[in-house]
């Protein structure tokens, strides 16, 4: 075994690395902020009282969960080709990570509307709030805070996740480096620095979601209450 | 170019899914005897083992399979090592199943309760016996739900070993999608194949956490 590492070629290509690293976290950030708003809509659906919306709800959740992101990835690319429509691979696999993560966002944030006891619903009727106002002050709320760390475990996996669009040629961090791989022989290096890369985008993820959680739930911070 | 979807066809799929189910097993196994000594590690007396093992899952849960995969099917030949993409593809099934294993069986190990391990120290039992004894059985009960659910989730990781060239069902999709360019069709199919291999899993894990108490929200890599 020759061990001949170079890994000086690799670094002068930083500005590649940069940008494909950009990108994924851009794809995060979209999957990310749609996935939750596909969520919550997801989760109401699934507890909804029409039997229907709560089946369709409940067939989407369990197709996504139950099939590879891969498949999925290249159904949405084809599926969308085949009808004619042409997007760029950027937004097709936007649209395929939003899809992916919204399911399983859906059945987070459903675990937390079942965990709000039912008495907290009751006593927020005597008081006489509208069903809106108790769906958004006494339901998601509370709930949301407190699957907040199943959520933001959610999306830093999403992120990792967003490596397989490189299989429909969208520029992101594994795409950036499967080009410079092929461009510089230098295969062992290129992934090693792109796997550290992954773990510090997961890092800052982690970070940024810690300081996202103190500044919207406040109340845990003055409680003091671990959740 | 051309012709259409014939039994050929369905029976290379076959074939694939076969191969999904093997590499699932590997990892399977693999992954869960490295797991077993990942968790082992994280609940060991000795800080450094802690530290390291806890470096060791951040390092795997922070970098996506796909990367491993390329790592080790085109990183290794690059120091001198050929692997075949069945070996590729096995071994990073095996590093990522055990950190995601390993983190998975720790918390159960954590969740028998306080009051058993004392009892079993009280009764001067000896750390090996206490664990394979008291403990372990316990464990067993608490991580069978999850470790079923997980098993979905190497079912649908082996998708990636495509990219390695592995062929497996994904990968025999493609080729398959190659000669008739039908890809939605061939895609719809393969989903319904990982489809009806990973939901009966689904809800027997469901069902099985349904019977053992209170469900835990789980966190699945897509």
């Amino acid at each position: 075994m020759n061990l001949n590492l170079d890994f000086a070629t690799i670094f002068e290509r930083w500005p590649a690395f940069l940008q494909g690293a950009l990108l994924t976290l851009q794809l995060a950030f979209i999957a990310t902020a749609l996935g939750t708003v596909i969520g919550v809509l997801g989760a109401i659906g699934r507890r909804s009282s029409h039997p229907i919306v709560a089946r369709i709800c409940g067939i989407y959740v369990e197709v996504i969960r139950n099939t590879p992101l891969l498949v999925q990835i290249f159904l949405v690319y084809f599926g969308l080709a085949s009808l004619g429509l042409k997007f760029s691979a950027f937004a097709v696999a936007a649209a395929a990570l939003t899809i992916n993560v919204g399911a399983y966002t859906t059945e987070i944030i459903r675990a937390g509307f079942d965990s709000i006891p039912r008495g907290q619903i009751e006593a927020a009727e005597g008081l006489a709030l509208s069903r809106a106002q108790i769906y958004w002050y006494v339901v998601m709320w509370p709930a949301i805070e407190k699957v907040y760390p199943s959520l933001t475990s959610q999306f830093v996996l999403l992120m990792l996740a967003s490596s397989v669009t490189s299989q429909i040629s969208a520029e992101e961090l594994t795409a950036v480096a499967n080009y410079i791989q092929s461009d510089t022989y230098r295969a062992f290096e290129t992934y090693i620095l792109v796997a550290i890369v992954y773990i510090i985008l997961s890092l800052v993820m982690r970070a940024g979601f810690w300081l996202l959680g103190l500044v919207i739930f406040p109340r845990r911070r003055r409680l003091g209450t671990p959740l | 170019m051309g012709g259409s979807l014939n039994a050929n066809h369905l029976m290379f799929l076959g074939y694939g899914a076969l191969w999904t189910i093997g590499l699932s097993l590997i990892g399977l196994l693999g992954g869960g005897i490295a797991g077993f000594i990942v968790a082992l590690c994280r609940i060991s007396p000795s800080r450094i083992v802690r530290l390291i093992s806890t470096g060791y899952v951040q390092l795997i849960q922070g970098t996506p399979l796909l990367v491993i995969m390329f790592l080790t099917y085109f990183g290794l030949p690059a120091l001198g090592v050929t692997v075949s993409p069945l070996m590729a593809a096995g071994a990073s099934l095996t590093i990522f199943v055990s950190a995601y294993l390993g983190e998975i069986w720790r918390g159960c190990f954590e969740s028998v309760p306080k009051p058993q391990w004392e009892a079993a120290e009280g009764l001067a039992l000896s750390r090996s016996q206490r664990m394979m004894k008291v403990i372990l059985p316990q464990a067993v009960r608490i991580a069978t739900p999850p470790t079923v659910g997980f098993m979905v989730q190497i079912i649908k990781n082996t998708s990636l070993a495509s990219v390695v060239g592995f062929v497996e069902l994904a990968r025999s999709g493609q080729i398959i999608n190659n000669s008739l360019f039908e890809p939605f069709l061939i895609y719809t199919i393969i989903a319904v194949i990982y489809f009806a291999l990973c939901y009966p899993l689904s809800l027997f894990s469901h069902r099985l956490e349904k019977r053992g108490g209170p469900a835990r929200i789980e966190l699945e890599a897509a």
